[in-house]
C-alpha cells in the first residue's frame, strides 16, 4: 500500500464515507420499508429493494434508512413498499418494480410528491389508529 | 452495489470469551450458502457495551438487536431476518416491564438513551481491524487539520476551550499537561499513552483499544505534533491479548498509509509509535512507575516533582495520556472546544465511560455526560438491582474510591462531587452493591488487593496496607474492639499524607468511607459479633432447628466434611467445630430446617 498525500486521504475518506453512514441510522428521517415476505419475494421484491439501494446511492440521498419486514398481508399486490417522510402522510405502494422504485425515489422522496397511480393505502395502522 | 443488510457481531473480549467468533463464521458460511454474499456484510466490530446480554448480533439497517446469540442460531438468523425478512423474536431483547414486549430497535432501549458517546462514537458501527472504516468515520481528519491548518498554540488552546481533563483518574487538565511538555526545550521528547488499566471490574480502556483503536493512534500523533515529540509507546497489560493484536494490526495499517512514520501525508512531521507490554503490575499505572516499567526497570514511582511532562521517559519531557483521554481528543479538534465544553458540568467537560458491574441488571460498558445522576445510571440504564434487592452502595474509582450511598444517589456525576462524597472518579470502574453486601468484607477485598500489588518501596504504605488489613480482618472474625476503629483512621491518614504515589495514597479510602458512611455495620461486628449482610463467614453458624427437622439425612450425605450426625427420622445436629459453612446443607434442606445466623 502507497503512502498517502493529503489529497488521497480525502479521496479515499469521501468514497467510503457513503457506505459506512449507511450503518449509522441516527438522523435519518426517511424510511423505505420492503415487505419481503415469501410473497414479496416471489414478486421480485429483491429486485425492487437493489433498484431503491442503487437510486438512492446515485442521487447521493444521506438521510433515508432502507428496511425489510414481513409480509404486510396485501400479497396480491406485491412488493409492497412503504414509504416515510417527515411532513407527508405514510404511504402504501403497491406493486412496485425497479422502474417504479426509481420514481418514487426521485417523486416521492426528493420531490415530496406521491406517485398517485400506485398508491394502495396508508396502512392499517394508521386506520386503526384514527378510529 | 451497496450492501443491502450489514450483519453487525460484537468482537469484544465479553462477547469473544462466549463464542462470538464462532458465530462470526458461521454467519459468513450461512450468508455464502444462501448466495447473499455481495448484498450481506458480515462485520465484527467493537463493544456495544450491553455485555450482560453477549454475544450481540445487531442488523442494520432495521436496528434488530439480538441477544445471547448461540453458534447455532446463526442460521436462523440469516434465513429468517435476512432472506426472509422476519426477525427472530426468541433471540430478540426484550426489555423489562415493557408493554410492547420485543424492543424492535436499539433506539428503543433504555440502555442506550440516556447515553452520548464520544469516546465509543465507533465502537459497536467500525471494524477495527480496517482502517478505511475508521477514515470513512472523520479518523484521522484531525491529525489533517492540526499538521495544515493549526499551530500547537491553537491545539493546545482548543483542548484548554474544551475543559478536557485526564480520564485516568487524578482529572488533571489535559491542556496544562501537554503544555508542560511544549515549553520545555529538549531534542527528544515522548508521547506516552497509559493503557495499564488496573482496577477490578474495569474494563473501558480494554474495550476502547478493542473497538476503535485508531483514535488512540490519531490522538497520540496530536499530541507528538502539538508537544514536539517524535516517538510514541503505548504501555499496556499482557493480559489484553485481543487490545493489543488490534493495536498492532492498526500501527501496521497506519504505517502502510503513512499515517504514522516518516513525513505524515507529506508533511514536516514524522511520528511512531510502539507497544510496550506490562506484566500487569498495578503500581504500573502510576505514571512514574509505568516510565521505570518502560525504561527496562522495576515498575516502582518516584516522588514528583519533577513530573513527566517535564523529566520523563529517560529523562525527557514525555507526555503521559490516558487511553479514554487520548480517544476525546480527536472529536474536539474536529468539533471544537466550545462544542465539547458544553457537555457535562462547570467544572468536568464531556462524558465519562464507566464500566457498569455488581448486582446490576445491565451489566456493560456506558458512556453517560459528566452530571449524570448515579440513580439514573443505576435505575435508567442498568435496569436496576436483580432481584428487586434493595440498592446499598456503589464504588466508584476501584481499589483507590470509596462508595456513594442511597442518599446520594442524586448528586450529579462529576469530579468535584465524587471527591466530595469521599469517593473518586477513577478510571471508571462503578460496582453496585445491595443490601446482600457486607460493607465491611468489601473494604477487607480492595484493600487486599491494593495490599497485594503495593511495591514495597515505602513504609506508609507497605507497612500500612498490611496493619489496617490485620485490623479490618479482626473486624470481619469479630475479634475485634471499638478502639480499633480509630487505629484504622490514623494508620489511613498516615497512608494518605505520606505514601509515595497515589496507589499508597489513596489504599485507605475504601476503609475510611465505608467506616464513615457504615459506621453501625462495623460496630454490628464488633459489638454484637454479628454480620448484618451475612457475609462474614466466621460470624455466620449453620444450626439445624430440631422441631423442622425431619431427619432426611439429605444434609448429613451432602456435606463435605461429614459434620452432620444424627439417626434416621431424627433431628440432626451440626458439629460446629468441623463446619467449614460452605452452605451446602442449607442449600440441600427440603424442609427449611437449616438456618444462618
Amino acid at each position: 500500500m502507497a503512502k498517502l498525500t493529503l489529497d488521497d486521504l480525502r479521496k479515499l475518506r469521501d468514497s467510503k464515507k457513503n457506505e459506512v453512514s449507511k450503518r449509522d441510522t441516527e438522523g435519518k428521517e426517511i424510511e423505505v420499508i420492503i415487505g419481503m415476505g415469501t410473497c414479496g419475494i416471489a414478486a421480485g421484491a429483491k429486485e425492487t429493494m437493489d433498484a431503491f439501494l442503487d437510486e438512492i446511492d446515485k442521487e447521493g440521498l444521506k438521510n433515508v434508512a432502507i428496511k425489510q419486514t414481513g409480509c404486510m398481508g396485501f400479497c396480491t399486490y406485491e412488493p409492497t413498499v412503504e414509504i416515510k417522510v417527515p411532513g407527508m402522510p405514510d404511504t402504501l405502494y403497491n406493486n412496485v418494480n425497479t422502474d417504479i422504485a426509481r420514481r418514487i425515489v426521485h417523486r416521492h422522496i426528493k420531490d415530496k410528491k406521491m406517485v398517485s397511480e400506485y398508491v394502495q393505502d396508508r396502512p392499517s395502522i394508521d386506520i386503526m389508529e384514527n378510529k | 452495489m451497496a450492501y443491502r443488510n450489514y450483519v453487525l457481531v460484537c468482537g469484544g473480549t465479553g462477547c469473544e470469551s462466549s463464542s462470538a467468533d464462532q458465530i462470526f463464521k458461521n454467519l459468513i458460511n450461512e450468508v455464502d450458502a444462501a448466495g447473499m454474499s455481495d448484498q450481506v456484510q458480515v462485520l465484527k466490530t467493537g463493544c456495544f457495551g450491553f455485555c450482560e446480554q453477549g454475544p450481540i448480533v445487531k442488523i442494520l439497517p432495521e436496528q434488530a438487536f439480538y441477544v445471547q446469540v448461540k453458534p447455532e442460531d446463526a442460521k436462523e438468523i440469516i434465513q429468517e431476518h435476512v432472506v426472509k425478512g422476519r426477525r427472530v423474536d426468541r433471540l430478540q431483547y426484550k426489555e423489562e416491564n415493557s408493554a410492547s414486549g420485543a424492543i424492535t430497535d436499539t433506539e428503543g432501549m433504555k440502555f442506550y438513551q440516556k447515553q452520548y458517546r464520544i469516546v465509543l462514537r465507533n465502537c459497536g458501527i467500525i471494524d477495527p481491524e480496517k482502517i478505511d472504516e475508521y477514515i470513512a468515520r472523520d479518523g484521522y481528519a484531525a491529525l489533517e487539520k492540526v499538521l495544515f491548518d493549526m499551530t500547537p498554540e491553537q491545539v493546545i488552546d482548543e483542548l484548554k476551550k474544551s475543559g478536557l481533563r485526564g480520564r485516568g483518574g487524578a482529572g488533571f487538565p489535559t491542556w496544562m499537561k501537554w503544555n508542560f511538555s511544549k515549553q520545555v526545550e529538549s531534542d527528544q521528547k515522548y508521547i506516552v499513552c497509559n493503557a495499564d488499566e488496573g482496577d477490578p471490574g474495569a474494563y473501558m480502556d480494554r474495550s476502547t483499544l478493542e473497538g476503535d483503536p485508531h483514535s488512540v493512534l490519531e490522538a497520540m500523533a496530536i499530541a507528538g505534533f502539538t508537544c514536539g515529540a517524535n516517538q510514541g509507546y503505548i504501555y499496556i497489560r499482557a493480559e489484553y491479548p485481543l487490545a493489543i493484536d488490534r493495536l498492532k494490526i492498526a500501527i501496521k495499517q497506519a504505517k502502510e498509509y503513512g499515517l504514522l512514520g516518516e513525513n505524515i501525508l507529506g508533511s514536516k512531521f514524522s511520528f511512531d509509535i510502539e507497544i510496550r507490554l506490562g506484566a500487569g503490575a498495578f503500581v504500573c499505572g502510576e505514571e512514574t512507575a509505568l516510565l521505570a516499567s518502560l525504561e527496562g526497570n522495576r515498575g516502582m514511582p518516584i516522588p514528583r516533582p519533577p513530573f513527566p511532562a517535564v523529566k520523563g521517559l529517560w529523562g525527557k519531557p514525555t507526555v503521559i495520556n490516558n487511553v479514554e483521554t487520548n480517544a476525546n481528543i480527536p472529536v474536539i479538534i474536529l468539533k471544537g472546544g466550545d462544542w465539547y465544553s458544553k457537555i457535562g458540568t462547570a467544572t468536568s467537560k464531556g462524558t465519562k465511560v464507566f464500566a457498569l458491574t455488581g448486582k446490576i441488571k445491565n451489566s456493560g460498558l456506558i458512556e453517560v455526560p459528566m452530571g449524570i445522576t448515579l440513580r439514573e445510571i443505576v435505575y435508567d440504564i442498568g435496569g436496576g438491582i436483580p432481584g428487586g434487592k434493595k440498592f446499598k452502595a456503589a464504588q466508584s474509582g476501584g481499589p483507590s474510591g470509596g462508595v456513594i450511598t442511597a442518599e446520594h444517589l442524586d448528586t450529579p456525576i462529576d469530579y468535584e462531587n465524587l471527591s466530595k462524597l469521599g469517593s473518586i472518579m477513577g478510571s471508571g470502574g462503578l460496582i453496585v452493591m445491595d443490601e446482600d453486601d457486607c460493607m465491611v468484607d468489601f473494604a477487607k477485598f480492595y484493600l487486599e488487593f491494593t495490599v497485594d500489588e503495593s511495591c514495597g518501596k515505602c513504609a506508609p504504605c507497605r507497612i500500612g496496607g498490611k496493619q489496617l488489613f490485620g485490623l479490618l480482618e479482626k473486624v470481619t472474625k469479630g475479634t475485634a474492639v471499638v478502639e480499633d476503629i480509630q487505629k484504622m483512621r490514623d494508620i489511613s491518614l498516615a497512608m494518605q499524607k505520606a505514601s509515595l504515589c497515589g496507589l499508597g495514597q489513596t489504599a485507605p479510602n475504601p476503609v475510611l468511607s465505608t467506616i464513615n458512611n457504615f459506621y453501625d455495620e462495623y460496630m454490628a461486628h464488633i459489638n454484637d459479633a454479628k454480620c448484618p449482610s451475612g457475609k462474614c463467614k466466621d460470624l455466620m453458624s449453620y444450626e439445624i432447628l430440631s422441631d423442622k427437622c425431619v431427619g432426611c439425612t439429605l444434609c448429613a450425605r451432602k456435606c463435605p466434611v461429614n459434620c452432620i450426625s444424627g439417626e434416621k427420622q431424627k433431628p440432626h445436629v451440626i458439629d460446629q467445630s468441623k463446619c467449614i459453612k460452605c452452605g451446602e446443607c442449607y442449600a440441600s434442606c427440603k424442609f427449611k430446617a437449616i438456618t444462618l445466623g
